[in-house]
């Protein structure tokens, strides 16, 4: 028994017949949408690599279906901005060197903008507490709060 | 001014990129969702693999019965060790140590299973869900032969022995002696010591383990795509256990999501998946779960240390013994052996002091558990645990502040180069300069006072130093794990300008977040005169250079470093000769910079791409003679390397009634040597020490009694995440040392004295409560255990 699955990722209308309704958000991203950038770290919700936005929120595709995204709207890291042109928040990554290995960029990537979207975020303790769900191995974190601390200001000073 | 005075030749050549924090090559890509990481690769209609994987910790495998799983959707084969007895030789971990069983290393475990874990069956079928629907469908029968479930009961007599070939399970057995320890102990005014341990540990990268084997049917050649750290280890191996020879075997470490060890050795999946795409010819992929990560990735730590050390009445250490039982698991890793982690911990146990006798012996012990093997900073995380608990032990004894203790006993600037008591011979490094640079950069004195205060109200307040000493850069003279016959003490860098004037600099390394297309790039520019944007780095591809062992052992920047001067040098030779012939000039008043020959003191000049184009594609502009091709290849060996040390100093607060302990403030000082991208150096530093607070609070890796895994998951298996990591500060001693370029390997330190300097700031936190810190992680439960055997003692 499969389904067909129509969905919007990065403005780009997706209708794919033949969806097993087992198959992951998170594979049906990478291996039939072949958008890898979308990272998958360990298939229980709890690295928060395989983050991407469904309509507008922040959500573990690791642990959605993929036949529940059926209609729905979805942002992946594909869609921030390309290598000639990082949008601000992947800008302020490189700056403050916010990744080394880059396999959790993704995931803090997509936190971060959700983050940045909805929440003041007015001390670093904000921040960290936002990013408790996205693991990385390599920074400490350290640069990826600033990253995020420096494209929040940005924002601020564009807002006003 | 006259046209031909001469620019200081040093203003034309002082270093632009080497020191700079320049933004890293990789980001652009790895931002976007553009890196290539193994698991990214779409290879032609690939064949997926899934492992059956052992429940048992020690069994003989009685029948297995594959039928079922043949038949089910999807499969294409089911292959188990006596289907591929004839496709490999086994891997033999070879060291020349005496008292030292190799254990083969097998694709898949034939007659019987030595950990739960262990790959006993693989499918091959056209999607991973398939793959692994047909696990369920494979039966086997076993018969217990009783699980080994630690070190003390391994040694126990009349254990089950797990390797029977062996006949003992003490794989290892190896002794460090100089001086009379007994004597010099029975003559200390202070003795302390007592048993010390760090528990199991997983190096967790985020990226699974993953592999692509990408089939070629028209030379029966594959690539290997990995995620390793040593692809060209690993290509060398496989070569030959399949008997297929480097040209027809190529292994590329594509993008790789971090490893810390944990993809440092060769696994058995990377044989079976190159056994299955030539058996099948076709592509074949794998990627591990999070569980199978866990559960089958080389594992770290797992030492118990009985360690005592003695003092004179000026607070000199005079004397160190140790007896360390590493519980190494239940096979020898390849190329490293079982020996790297315990060995590696009686080597540094005298760390950076000047202890004058020291006996250390160490056993390395086989039980039901996957191997351990290198995990960033190699022994010295624990080897530092302990000397450092000691030395605060040593302080507390004869009422000296541990600041002082350390500055008393720390080799100092006059003494290098220096031979610790365990043999390892320091170059000259920054080791005072780095205590007193950190104890600067925390306030010490104010932090004291701050704990005073702290301690007024009742406050459980604890400040923490460590100091340790490592060796990076390897070179040829010393074998990063104790015998092994491979030589990773080389490393070859060959950069070419082709016929567009475009630079490709390839290695033998293998960055895995190192940012290494980076640095390599800055010193490449700098040495060849090249803009850094114009250089191209090329690595992890077994094809680009023909030898290359990868990125471990804080020797990339050293070695791969080393090598990009030297090569870069010789280019620019070329470069010289070329372009005296197109601007009629010596030589010798030639100038290379930022992509151009100049004529010293002139403006003329001419560019890498009219060079190029002289040499290569112009009929008659450079007599035949005058065109060499503009490539050069060196392979640098910087014989044994250098030393890298860094204090650390925590202050902690413990909570009396959750038992969390919460970091306050956290310093590193330390001496990398010349430091080519300083906002690198500072990241490796965070992550290291990230990784330091996870071993000294939070992650353990528990198995029972039966050797069942029991903190598999990420729920269980706790890494630090944002909020647990403290801000930190680093300081940076930069003492030139002896290499090519004067660098020093760094990646490690964070990692190495982290779990010290928070071990030792607990255990001042706790000393009111007459508590001390003698295993880590320190888990709450731990802590609250400790707090009530200490309300115990006072009720009694
Ligand atoms: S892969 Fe989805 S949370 Fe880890
Ligand atoms: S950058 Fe490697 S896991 Fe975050």
């Amino acid at each position: 028994m499969t389904t067909e699955v129509s969905v919007t990722v990065n403005g780009e209308t997706y209708h794919v017949p033949d969806v097993e309704p087992r198959l992951l958000l998170s594979d049906f991203l990478r291996d039939l949408l072949g958008l890898t950038g979308t990272h998958v770290g360990c298939e229980h919700g709890v690295c928060g690599a395989c983050t991407v936005l469904v309509n507008g929120d922040s959500v573990r595709s690791c642990l959605m279906l993929a036949v529940q995204a059926n209609g729905a709207e979805i942002i992946t890291v594909e869609g921030l901005g390309s290598p000639e042109e990082l949008n601000v928040l992947q800008t302020e990554f490189r700056e403050h060197h916010g990744l080394q290995c880059g396999f959790c960029t993704p995931g803090m990537l997509m936190t971060g903008e959700d983050l940045l979207r909805k929440y003041p975020l007015a001390t670093d303790e904000d921040i960290r507490e936002g990013l408790s769900g996205n693991l990385c191995r390599c920074t400490g974190y350290q640069n990826i709060v600033a990253a995020i601390r420096s494209a929040a200001v940005k924002r601020t000073e564009k807002a006003s | 001014m006259s046209s031909d005075r001469r620019a200081n030749p040093s203003d034309v050549l002082r270093p632009r990129n080497v020191g700079a924090p320049i933004k890293r090559t990789e980001d652009p890509r790895l931002l976007t969702g553009n890196g290539e990481y193994t698991a990214d690769r779409k290879p032609d209609r690939p064949l997926h693999l899934a492992f059956l994987r052992s429940g048992q910790p020690h069994a003989r495998i009685e029948r297995i019965d594959t039928s079922a799983a043949l038949g089910a959707p999807g499969v294409i084969a089911v292959l188990t060790a006596d289907d591929i007895a004839d496709d490999f030789k086994p891997v033999i971990p070879f060291s020349r140590m005496p008292n030292y069983h190799a254990t083969p290393i097998v694709p898949l475990a034939s007659r019987k299973v030595r950990y739960v874990g262990e790959p006993v069956v693989a499918i091959v079928a056209t999607s991973r869900y398939l793959a692994e629907d047909a696990l369920e469908l494979i039966e086997v029968d076993y018969e217990p032969l009783g699980a080994i479930s630690r070190a003390e009961l391994a040694i126990a007599d009349g254990a089950p022995l797990l390797h029977e070939e062996a006949g003992t399970n003490v794989l290892l057995a190896r002794e460090f002696k100089k001086g009379d320890v007994g004597a010099d102990l029975k003559a200390a005014a202070v003795r302390v010591g007592g048993r010390f341990e760090m528990t199991r540990k997983a190096p967790l990268a985020m990226e699974p383990r993953s592999y692509a084997a990408e089939y070629e049917k028209r030379r029966d050649a594959i690539t290997l795509y990995t995620s390793s750290n040593i692809p060209g280890i690993v290509r060398d191996a496989v070569s030959e256990s399949l008997g297929l020879p480097g040209h027809r075997l190529r292994v590329v470490a594509p993008d790789v999501g971090g490893s810390f060890g944990s993809k440092g050795s060769l696994y058995p999946e990377e044989l079976l998946i190159c056994i299955a795409a030539r058996k099948l010819r076709r592509s074949v992929k794998w990627t591990a779960d999070r569980l199978e990560d866990v559960s089958s990735s080389s594992q770290a730590f797992a030492e118990i240390v009985n360690a005592e050390m003695g003092f004179d009445a000026n607070g000199i250490a005079t004397s160190l013994q140790a007896d360390v039982i590493g519980d190494v698991g239940a096979f020898s890793i390849y190329p490293w052996t079982c020996g790297l982690e315990p060995v590696q911990v009686v080597s540094f146990l005298p760390g950076p002091y000047k202890i004058g006798s020291y006996r250390g012996v160490v056993r390395g012990v086989a039980t039901c558990k996957p191997p351990t093997g290198p995990y960033r900073g190699v022994g010295r995380p624990i080897s530092t645990f302990v000397t450092e608990r000691l030395m605060d032990l040593g302080a507390a004894a004869l009422g000296v502040d541990p600041l002082e203790i350390r500055r008393r006993n720390l080799v100092r600037a006059e003494e290098f180069p220096y031979r610790i008591a365990s043999g390892i011979i320091w170059d000259k490094t920054g080791f005072t300069e780095c205590l007193d640079a950190a104890a600067e950069a925390v306030g010490y004195g104010q932090l004291r006072k701050l704990q005073a205060e702290a301690r007024k109200q009742g406050r459980l307040f604890g400040i923490g130093i460590a100091s340790y000493a490592e060796l990076t850069g390897i070179g040829s003279r010393i074998a990063v794990a104790p015998g092994m016959p491979i030589n990773t003490g080389s490393e070859t860098a060959k950069i070419t300008i082709d016929s567009t004037g475009a630079i490709t600099a390839a290695f033998g390394v293998a960055s895995h977040g190192q940012g290494l297309e980076t640095t390599l790039a800055q010193i490449v520019a700098d040495d060849l005169g090249a803009r850094f944007e114009d250089v191209r780095v090329i690595q992890g591809d077994s094809d680009e250079v023909p030898m290359s062992t990868g990125t471990y052992a804080s020797r990339s920047a050293v070695l791969g470093g080393g090598a990009a001067k030297h090569a870069s040098k010789i280019l620019q030779e070329k470069i010289k000769r070329v372009a005296s012939h197109l601007l009629e000039a010596n030589a010798d008043d030639i100038e290379v910079t930022e992509g151009r020959a100049i004529v010293l003191g002139t403006d003329r000049a001419v560019t890498f791409k009219q060079i190029a184009k002289a040499v290569y594609s112009d009929m008659k502009t450079l007599p035949v003679e005058a065109r060499e091709e503009l490539t050069a290849t060196y392979t640098y060996d910087p014989i044994n390397g250098t030393t890298a040390a860094a204090t650390h100093i925590a202050a902690v607060e413990v909570d009396p009634a959750t038992c969390f302990v919460r970091i306050l403030k956290f310093v590193v000082a330390e001496d990398c040597g010349r430091i080519i991208n300083p906002m690198i150096v500072d990241g490796q530093v965070h992550g290291g020490v990230a990784q330091g607070i996870g071993a000294a609070l939070l992650e353990e890796l528990i198995y029972d009694e039966d050797g069942q895994l029991l903190t598999a998951s990420l729920v269980d298996y706790m890494i630090p995440s944002a909020p647990e990591v403290p801000l930190m500060d680093v300081v940076h001693i930069e003492s030139e040392s002896a290499v090519a370029g004067g660098f020093r390997g760094m990646g490690e330190g964070g990692t190495i004295g982290a779990p010290a300097a928070i071990a030792n700031a607990i255990a001042d936190a706790l000393s009111p409560l007459g508590i001390g810190v003698s295993i880590l992680p320190m888990t709450p439960e731990r802590i609250f255990k400790l707090m009530e055997q200490a309300k115990g003692r006072e009720d009694e």
